[in-house]
């Protein structure tokens, strides 16, 4: 088998036409994906389907929903003798409290390694026997696996000096506290395509059920974004709402089901706090009695740090789709790419970046 | 940070397995596929091959794709 070129712009255009068709009435819809909220962006599709069709950015970026609590403790750890920080390269830029962030601890002599997979940690600690290291564990259903095997290996290889900061979140009860909150109006949801990769479908059910609202699982070319797009408009047309499957190429209707019992075995889920959005009921995935070994907070004792949101920075109201980035005062003018105030503008999947880099929407 | 990248199974030592595209190479774990097979598309994460990529339903939407274009 070859791989189609799902960017196919005769597929696009004609998805285009058939969205602008369909669509009866304007709607409002929500990705909650950073990889949708970037490709959207750079494939055009948000202008091209306006405005029968209006996109807001939910908290699809890991890092974004982050809290500042969760940044100041791993600064925190960062400065500490001895310590390797080893991290996915987004999280190294986010400020945390006081204008702080890893960058900055590592200009003062902080030991902050990036690492493609959580895995990589485990070389880094054996290469470095007299010195702990700390994986900073960030990422929704698509990632956690990953974290699973990493403490599934620490333990098979027997591996001391490896702690993690757990900071994994699940996306459905998100969507669950948007679709509860009256200031949102939402239409339909654009489902993340590889966290429903792990999951599957059934996570999804209670979107239609419950709020009678599509929820339907995209990929992430042009003509598979498209192609959700118009799936969920359908529905609405028809008066069906219901969770479908788009990205059927790469998602199973009953998610992975080996990373799923990966998850069971390591994590149990609990309430957790997200930036933006506060803290929601099982929301979190956090380690097992029996893992917590692993847990920094039981091998550090971390003081209260008395965290504090960057003043003046709107990224809760950006997350939940009440603002657009340009709205906030500080997008743009104090806050960039380059010197960015809140960690919806520092990772490149952040709605402020997406939207600075291609919005279009000039201050 | 949930980009995935589709890469071809040319070799396979569990819990490891190459993965090429385009003439790339690049190691990666396949501990949530062990039934993978040589030849395979699957997609990685961050290191980690999460599923894989079904030749049957690639080709079903190629030909619905295809289908919709004409109208």
């Amino acid at each position: 088998m070859n791989l189609p070129d799902w960017d196919n712009p005769a597929w696009s255009e004609s998805l285009i036409r058939k969205i602008k068709q369909t669509a009866p009435r304007e709607l409002r819809f929500m990705e909650v994906c950073g990889t949708h909220t970037v490709n959207m962006f750079r494939y055009g599709i948000r202008e091209a389907i306006q405005p029968e069709v209006k996109f807001i950015s939910g908290p699809g970026c890991p890092v974004c929903v982050t809290p500042t609590s969760e940044i100041d403790k791993a600064i925190w750890l960062s400065q500490q003798k001895d310590i390797i920080i080893t991290t996915y390269g987004d999280m190294i830029r986010v400020p945390g409290s006081n204008g702080t962030s890893l960058r900055k601890a590592i200009a003062k002599g902080a030991t902050v390694k990036i690492v493609y997979a959580a895995t990589d940690s485990i070389d880094i600690a054996i290469k470095n026997p007299d010195k702990e290291v700390v994986f900073l564990a960030v990422g929704f259903e698509t990632t956690s696996p990953a974290t699973a095997i990493l403490v599934k290996d620490v333990i098979q290889k027997g591996i001391k000096n490896l702690s993690i900061l757990v900071m994994h979140k699940v996306i459905p009860p998100a969507m669950e506290a948007l679709l509860k909150d009256e200031d949102i109006a939402i239409d339909g949801f654009l489902c993340p395509g590889h966290v429903s990769v792990i999951i599957g479908e059934k996570p999804y059910h209670f979107i239609p059920e419950r709020y009678h609202k599509p929820a339907v699982i995209g990929g992430f070319k042009a003509s598979e974004i498209l192609y959700a797009i118009y799936r969920m408009v359908l529905q609405i047309a028809q008066g069906q709402p219901a969770v479908e499957n788009a990205y059927r190429h790469v998602v199973r209707s009953e998610g992975n089901k080996n990373a799923q019992t990966l998850l069971r075995e390591v994590f149990y889920i609990g309430d957790t706090e997200w930036r933006g959005l506060g803290r929601i009921p099982e929301s979190g995935m956090l380690l097992k009695e029996e893992f917590s070994f692993l847990d920094v907070e039981k091998r550090f004792q971390i003081p209260e740090l008395h965290s504090k949101d960057p003043p003046g920075c709107r990224c809760g109201d950006v997350l939940k789709g009440i603002i657009e980035p340009y709205q906030c005062p500080l997008f743009g003018k104090v806050c960039t790419p380059l010197e960015p105030v809140g960690p919806c503008m520092v990772s490149s999947e952040g709605s402020c970046a997406a939207y600075y880099k291609y919005g279009g929407k000039t201050i | 940070m949930c980009l995935g990248i589709p890469l071809k199974v040319v070799e396979i030592s569990p819990p490891y397995a190459i993965g090429e595209l385009s003439g790339v190479r690049q190691r990666i774990r396949i501990d949530m596929l062990p039934k993978v097979k040589l030849g395979e598309y699957v997609m990685v994460h961050s290191g980690f091959a999460i599923e894989k990529i079904s030749e049957k339903e690639v080709n079903e939407m190629l030909s619905l794709f295809e289908e919709m274009s004409k109208y």
